[in-house]
């Protein structure tokens, strides 16, 4: 009869200083590769795992497969150039990398920018905020192989696309928001179809609650899995729904408000249990808390008025020497922007703080010890990082 | 975990009755009205000034030389290729585009096989989507770049009706710079103007307020700055970039902004002409106008020992003699022309050429002579009357007043003639009737509309700022004359100006007339030359349309190799391209002296 241990906790054995001995030659462990393929929705970056059974013994995350060099190739831009190509950054929620360039800009500049343009920029960011959840949801249910899931959120999710091609003209990389305010104003019978989208998403959220988070699968395999210690949110520097679902109200909307949020009337959503499961409930509760915020925004942003401000000519546009940071709350936390000029047409260094990077490749290291490989892919996503963020 | 949690997933069996949402035929879908898709371009409107070219990030943009399409003032001739293998569809082509003709359309499939068939013309190349009506245009309000000129400060109307003061009183620092700011430096200006002046370079070095380089880039191609940065008839702002869809750059005020930084005398130290080397060769120039000194510039910087020849006691020519001082300032005149004359050229002046002294003469006793006489006949409409002797010539009484001749200035006066000399002596005559009667009372009328005046349109604004009337559209007909004293021009509506053929044959209404009173009627209605120095080598010259001496256009050499001719005779009457013509003289006379 074979005969299971039940007490795991010797293995493997620790040498005097606490590191595992590993010997990957004695056939107890074995090492393999997740990814750079796309384990779910979390894109190219690859785990690299040792085994002992299908329990994970140690963890070492690997990025690069993505790396395009967009911070340096920003210092070879003139600023107005920088604006197509920093939304690449991010590629699923590329909206974050306009506001936070051009606010950047704007500061240094000593340009004021017009109250419409503000409007119009809360309701692009929360449109981000909105599209970028649905396609996180896809992925977090994919990863625990409720694929129906995705095609719901999916589809609610290009409704919200083609709100964001009415107005900017692109589905994806929307560069709306060049320095100095926006490209234009709304068109015209936009705020129907925006209340006729909202209406559809909350109704398919509806389901996503019925089937995904009142499923006892779903609740079997995510609650109690991927825990964040509420010490970690300090040490690893965790930020958004990552530190919300440890009880941190930790969000730049109501810490620092920017734009209109400080007109805007929202709560922050909080978990207690600090697992996968209170995460994505956390996520859950801001999609709705996002879909109410569209639609006080969008009862408010003026219908006209100026809504670009006065820019010098931008193709020999220098900015003073100086240097800001300019932070806003994206879906997975502080996004920000480090941007130094010197007072040259061209930008000195910019340095993009996306929250992606300390989720994915310390915070990832730590949490998948202990893991079961098949709920590797299930935490990643609960971790909700985006590799092209990471990368830059 | 509750047993609801087991059934509640079952709820999802309910998408069976409900219709699918996956678009059938996905390849008929337009893209939204703002849509980015593919790029149009009106190749008719855009004028290849290559900003697109400037602003795309990812050099996608080209420009590219276009069958059928000349390059012409205005117009570079080359039209913006597109390669889809590296555009990111930013539209920021289209944010930056000066005549708003490209923008994008809302269609956004495209099969191809070959891969070098994603880069095209637009509005060349025929595209399936040339047609759309909808896609990404450039919304209102939204600029990338001023269009808006910075204000030229200019005294009160009040303050300058009785003076001759300068009206226009330049710009500060922040003002140039702000204007210098909005240029794009697609060099348009540069290609159209006579002189082709390094015009982006200089607005360049105002914007890094770098008045010596701006002040060497001028001299390259221009030794007259400070006048031409005044009454230059700015051709390059014309066909400005911006001009279409706002304000022209001022580049005119922004290149005497730079001659007036920089105090005349650390010229010599900043142009690097301490010391010139003499050749030996010496060069004859008749005339000390703008193509006399511009020639003689370049020469003497190439070594020639020049000496010029002028009927006038003073030098300027036409820029002295017939532009009023309220435009054209005598000290700033004097600013230009004192440097030139410091490079060790030599003016002798109360000569004519062809009465004081010949001009075989000059031939004999020089390596090469430039001619550059002027116009400086006035132009008669020979109506009945006019041989009147209180019917004067605009150019004559022009002159009289720089020269400070008295002139006897009537209550009422006509001008005849739309053009900026027209102006010039309207206003001029304005000013005068206001210090002698303390009002104003000239009436100007011209053959043409108020919309094809050739006159600058700010120069019809001002003179009626200055209480001049502007009657525009009427044709002359005769002088009422009643015992010896002019009583005013009968007038008749003009209909048309030149006939089918485009040839200057003016029709008149004769149903609808107007009869004008004046004591004293002035004729501004073109000028004429004086060449009658080359009498006794006529023979041996070509003469073309008007009696024009046909040159060569690039070397102004005529048929006669020592002979050179330029300026107003040639190719005017134009400030700019009679500087042109020296630099270009100048140049031929060194050419030309060098292989003999």
């Amino acid at each position: 009869m074979l005969k299971f241990e039940n007490d795991r906790s010797k293995y493997p054995e620790k040498n005097a200083d606490g590191t595992n001995i590993i010997d990957l030659e004695s056939g107890k462990f074995l090492k393999i590769w997740q990814g750079p393929i796309h384990p779910g929705m979390t894109g190219n970056m690859s785990l690299e795992l040792i085994i002992q059974g299908d329990e994970i013994m140690e963890c070492k995350t690997h990025v690069g497969y993505l790396h395009r060099g967009f911070e340096k190739l920003m210092e070879r831009r003139r600023f107005i150039q920088c604006f197509p190509i920093c939304v690449r950054i991010a590629v699923p929620e590329p909206d974050f990398n306009e506001y936070c360039l051009a606010a950047t800009i704007e500061e240094l500049a000593g340009i004021e920018v017009p109250d419409a343009a503000e409007w119009m920029r809360t309701l692009l960011l929360e449109m981000a905020r909105l599209q970028s959840y649905l396609a996180w949801i896809g992925g977090q249910a994919g990863a625990f192989g409720m694929g129906i899931i995705g095609q719901w959120t999916i589809w609610a999710r290009d409704l919200v696309l083609d709100r964001f091609e009415e107005i900017s003209g692109g589905r994806i990389y929307h560069m709306h928001m060049p320095p100095g305010g926006v490209r234009s104003l709304l068109p015209y019978g936009f705020e129907g179809r925006m209340k006729d989208t909202l209406d559809k998403v909350s109704q398919i959220m509806v389901d996503v609650e019925r089937v995904m988070f009142n499923n006892s699968v779903f609740k079997k395999r995510s609650v109690g899995l991927g825990y964040i210690d509420p010490l970690w949110v300090e040490e690893y520097g965790i930020t958004g729904p990552n530190a919300r679902g440890a009880g941190i109200p930790k969000d730049v909307r109501k810490d620092y408000p920017y734009l209109k949020y400080g007109e805007l009337d929202f709560e922050v959503s909080l978990g207690t249990d600090s697992d996968a499961f209170t995460r994505a409930d956390v996520r859950r509760r801001d999609i709705l808390t996002t879909i109410d915020l569209i639609r006080q925004i969008v009862e408010r942003v003026p219908k006209n008025g100026e809504f670009m401000a006065e820019v010098p000519n931008v193709l020999h546009w220098k900015i003073p020497k100086g240097e800001t940071y300019i932070r806003s709350e994206c879906t997975r936390g502080e996004y920000g922007y480090y941007t130094v000029t010197d007072g040259s047409g061209y930008p000195r260094r910019i340095n993009v703080r996306g929250p992606s990077y300390t989720h994915a490749i310390a915070l990832m290291e730590r949490m998948a010890i202990n893991l079961n490989i098949s709920d590797t892919a299930g935490v990643m996503s609960s971790l909700h990082t985006y590799p092209p963020e990471v990368e830059r | 975990m509750s047993f609801k949690d087991v059934l509640m997933p079952f709820t999802a069996w309910k998408n069976l009755f409900i219709e699918p949402v996956t678009i059938k035929k996905p390849d008929q879908i337009q893209g939204a009205s703002r849509y980015r898709g593919f790029h149009k371009n009106e190749v008719d409107v855009c004028i290849g000034c290559g900003t697109c070219e400037e602003i795309c990030q990812n050099a996608a943009i080209d420009m590219m030389p276009v069958e059928g399409i000349e390059t012409k003032d205005g117009d570079s001739g080359l039209r913006p290729m597109i390669d889809y293998g590296r555009c990111c569809w930013c539209a920021l082509c289209v944010d930056i585009c000066t005549t708003n003709s490209l923008t994008l359309s809302n269609s956004f499939k495209w099969n191809s096989t070959d891969p070098d068939d994603f880069r095209f013309i637009p509005g060349v190349d025929e595209k399936y989507w040339n047609n759309d009506k909808l896609g990404y245009v450039k919304a209102d309000g939204y600029d990338l770049n001023p269009v808006e000129r910075v204000e030229m400060g200019e005294l009160h109307p009040e303050e300058r009706d009785r003076s001759f003061v300068e009206m226009v009183t330049g710009y500060s620092r922040e003002q140039a710079q702000k204007e210098a700011d909005r240029c794009v430096e697609c060099g348009i200006c540069t290609a159209t103007c006579p002189a082709h002046m390094g015009i982006p370079a200089y607005i360049k070095a105002v914007r890094e307020d770098d008045m010596e380089e701006g002040l060497r880039i001028l001299y390259e191609t221009n030794p007259l700055p400070e006048i031409c940065g005044r009454i230059c008839t700015h051709k390059c702002e014309t066909v400005c970039a911006i001009n279409h869809k706002g304000d022209p750059l001022s580049i005119r005020w922004l290149k005497r902004y730079i001659a007036d930084q920089v105090p005349s005398d650390k010229y010599k130290e900043i142009l690097g002409t301490d010391k010139i080397e003499g050749n030996g060769k010496k060069v004859a120039i008749i005339g000390a106008g703008p193509a006399g000194l511009s020639a003689a510039h370049y020469l003497a910087l190439m070594g020639y020992s020049v000496k010029i020849y002028e009927t006038l006691k003073g030098p300027g020519g036409m820029v002295r003699y017939g532009i009023p001082e309220y435009r054209m300032p005598y000290d700033q005149i004097d600013k230009d022309i004192d440097y030139i004359l410091s490079l060790g050229v030599e003016v002798q002046y109360n000569t004519k050429v062809g009465e004081d002294i010949q001009l075989e003469e000059l031939g004999k006793d020089y390596d090469a002579v430039f001619s550059a006489t002027g116009l400086h006949l006035g132009r008669s409409t020979g109506i009945e009357g006019s041989d009147h002797d209180k019917v004067y010539q605009s150019i004559e009484l022009l002159r009289k007043v720089t020269l400070e001749e008295e002139i006897d200035v009537a209550e009422k006066i006509v001008v005849i003639g739309g053009g900026n000399v027209a102006m010039d002596i309207t206003r001029t005559l304005a000013r005068l009737q206001n210090k002698k009667y303390g009002k104003v009372n000239v009436l100007t009328t011209c053959l043409e509309s108020e919309e094809a005046m050739p006159a600058d349109e700010e120069e019809v604004i001002e003179a009626r700022e200055e209480k001049a009337v502007i009657d525009p559209g009427w044709g002359p007909q005769k002088i009422e004359i009643e015992d010896g004293k002019i009583k005013g021009l009968h007038v008749n509506k003009c209909l048309a100006i030149f006939d089918e053929e485009g040839r200057f044959n003016p029709k008149f209404d004769n149903d609808n007339k107007k009869f004008f009173e004046a004591d004293m009627i002035v004729e501004s209605i073109g000028q004429g030359m004086d060449i009658s120095y080359t009498e006794k080598i006529k023979d041996q010259l070509e003469f073309g349309a008007r009696g024009r001496i046909i040159v060569d256009k690039k070397s102004f050499q005529s048929k006669l190799p020592w002979l050179f001719v330029g300026g107003d005779i040639i190719e005017g009457p134009d400030v700019i391209h009679g500087i042109a013509n020296g630099h270009k003289a100048a140049v031929g006379i060194d050419t030309y002296l060098k292989d003999k």
